[in-house]
């Protein structure tokens, strides 16, 4: 027996026609509910600090654009473009050594990166920092001529900055390397035959054909690692490196405002690592010519959270 | 018609490849003169595709000789041993023969047109406005003058072999090698790329097409080689091979395909 249909009401409207109906995503009330706390909790850290007399908002303010700090601040930004342009070049170096056809280059890059990725970033800047103890003078001289080119003691050569360089340089060839390996591991095995089709030679194959299409896999993490390398400058600090982190330091030591000068290389630390951010943005746009829709073409993370479009 | 040395362009005797314990090419004998559009059929895994494959030596040949051009391909014999060439005069080599891949294979970070020009710039170091002027009636001549600009993601498979097709005639080669060039196409793609092939045969282009459009070796060819098992089993002209042929594996491949 079919169920029997409820009897038509001449009071009921009429159904509506397919046209007119609309479809309404789900409502997610958890999340404004969620939205509401996390604001709630946000506010009351942020008064906590702004109240807190040990942190002192004026005191930092005042401190933020001083001589020392933007000083600091300079050579934190100049160690972090000098040892990523240095990390990236030497990576590429090192990465093509690492796939090269021959097995001497091969293995001198495997133990270049054995070394440099097995022991601590801190003790190297350390070891830089001390390289007089090992060798007390640095000298070149033409072989079995007693000619001297040039004769300094290492402390002389190898002051602070320079082993700062040293150290977070020649770590971040080592890790560069292997991003940049791995980018051009990402392109497809026929790029390089078609261009080996055409009578290219493998070094402008490389330059032409594979890294720019590499670059697409390595930028990302590369930002990543520049990000990184920014923070890792305040690791100098134990070789006296006069980055930012060491300069706050060296007032505190003093006037034992410890916490309104950290916050002072906290806020500097963020705007560049904002900046950094935006700027892999673009580069991320740029290479991306020609694969359609890359991660950095789509909504950001903040346009997405912010979004009051519905994504199902 | 007389045949002089200088009408060969592909010469192959005895020629071995093996992959790892795996004999793949067990002694190629084939001539290809000046002007033959060459068509290879045969089961896949029958070494067609790698005997194409080292006559621009992206594969080393194990023994045997090979020569294009009058040049042995990759070595320079010295008694009877075959020394492998530099890079420097292996890529002298190749930039006489023209490749076409199964997979396309274009530079997807470069337009059409930087794909075609890729070659005679950065390669043969043309003048930049002749050798545009070049790309562009190539482009053309493949039926794509208005998809200069595009990249290689925006184009469908057959459009991106067409603009493939260009990028190898741009170097201008004395032979063009074909490999499988519409087997990653979809159907009714197909017609355009080898519409654009049989033009170049019809302008005397020589060719050598690994193929399994039966129907265009028939129609095209000048001569039909069957390979299998890493051998010539049979080759002539295609309407005797396909209509007559002589050894019972080539019959038995070709009722599988036909």
């Amino acid at each position: 027996m079919p169920t029997p249909a409820a009897p038509p009401t001449p009071r009921a409207a009429a159904p509506p026609r397919p046209e007119e109906l609309t479809a309404v995503p789900v409502r997610h009330y958890g999340r404004w509910l969620g939205a509401v706390a996390v604001s709630l909790a946000a506010a009351a850290l942020l008064w906590s600090l702004l109240t807190n007399p040990n942190l002192d908002i004026r005191l930092v303010l005042s401190y933020l654009t001083r001589d020392f700090v933007l000083k600091g601040l300079g050579i934190t930004i100049v160690l972090t473009v000098v040892a990523m342009v240095i990390g990236v070049l030497g990576g590429v170096l090192l990465a093509v050594m690492r796939m090269s056809p021959n097995p001497v280059l091969r293995t001198v890059a495997w133990f270049y990166l054995w070394f440099f990725r097995g022991t601590p970033l801190l003790v190297q800047i350390i070891f830089w920092g001390f390289l007089g103890a090992l060798y007390p003078r640095l000298f070149l001289e033409i072989p079995f001529t007693g000619v001297v080119l040039f004769d300094e003691p290492t402390s002389r050569v190898v002051t602070p900055f320079v082993a700062a360089v040293l150290g977070l340089a020649l770590n971040e060839v080592a890790y560069a390397a292997e991003i940049i390996r791995g980018g051009m591991l990402s392109v497809d095995r026929g790029q390089t035959e078609a261009a080996q089709a055409l009578g290219m030679r493998r070094i402008r194959i490389l330059r032409r054909i594979v890294l720019p299409q590499a670059m697409r896999v390595i930028v990302p993490p590369m930002g990543n690692d520049t990000i990184n390398m920014l923070k890792m400058t305040a690791l100098v600090s134990v070789i006296g490196g006069s980055d930012l982190l060491t300069a706050v330091q060296n007032v505190y030591a003093q006037n034992f405002q410890v916490i309104p000068l950290l916050a002072v290389a906290v806020f500097w630390y963020l705007v560049l690592t904002s900046l950094l951010s935006l700027g892999q943005h673009h580069l991320e746009k740029r290479f991306g010519r020609g694969f359609g829709e890359t991660a950095a073409s789509r909504d950001g993370a903040l346009s997405r959270l912010i979004s009051t479009k519905e994504r199902l | 018609m007389t045949v002089t040395d200088s009408d060969r362009i592909v010469v192959a005797e005895g020629v071995r490849k093996r992959f790892g314990g795996l004999e793949v090419l067990q002694g190629i004998d084939l001539t290809v003169r000046a002007g033959e559009v060459c068509c290879v059929i045969g089961p896949s895994g029958s070494g067609k595709s790698t005997f194409l494959r080292c006559l621009n030596h992206l594969e080393k040949i194990d023994g045997g000789r090979l020569s294009v051009n009058g040049q042995l391909v990759g070595y320079r014999q010295v008694g009877n041993r075959l020394h492998e060439l530099p890079e420097r005069e292996i890529v002298a080599q190749r930039r006489e023969i023209g490749m076409v891949f199964q997979r396309f294979n274009l530079f997807p970070h470069l337009t059409a047109l930087e794909n075609v020009l890729e070659g005679p710039l950065h390669v043969k170091g043309e003048p930049r406005g002749s050798a545009v002027a070049e790309a562009h009636r190539l482009l053309e001549r493949v039926g794509l003058a208005d998809k200069a600009d595009t990249y290689p993601g925006q184009l469908s498979g057959g459009q991106q072999q067409r603009v493939a097709i260009a990028r190898a005639l741009a170097m201008r080669p004395t032979v063009m090698l074909f490999d499988e060039p519409t087997s990653a196409l979809d159907p009714e793609l197909v017609g355009e790329v080898l519409d654009v092939m049989k033009g170049l045969a019809r302008e005397g282009m020589t060719m050598i097409v690994v193929t399994h459009e039966i129907g265009f070796a028939r129609e095209v060819a000048t001569r039909l080689v069957f390979m299998d098992g890493g051998a010539v089993v049979e080759e002539g002209d295609p309407a005797a091979v396909l209509d007559d042929p002589q050894h019972e594996r080539t019959r038995a491949f070709l009722s599988k395909v036909l």
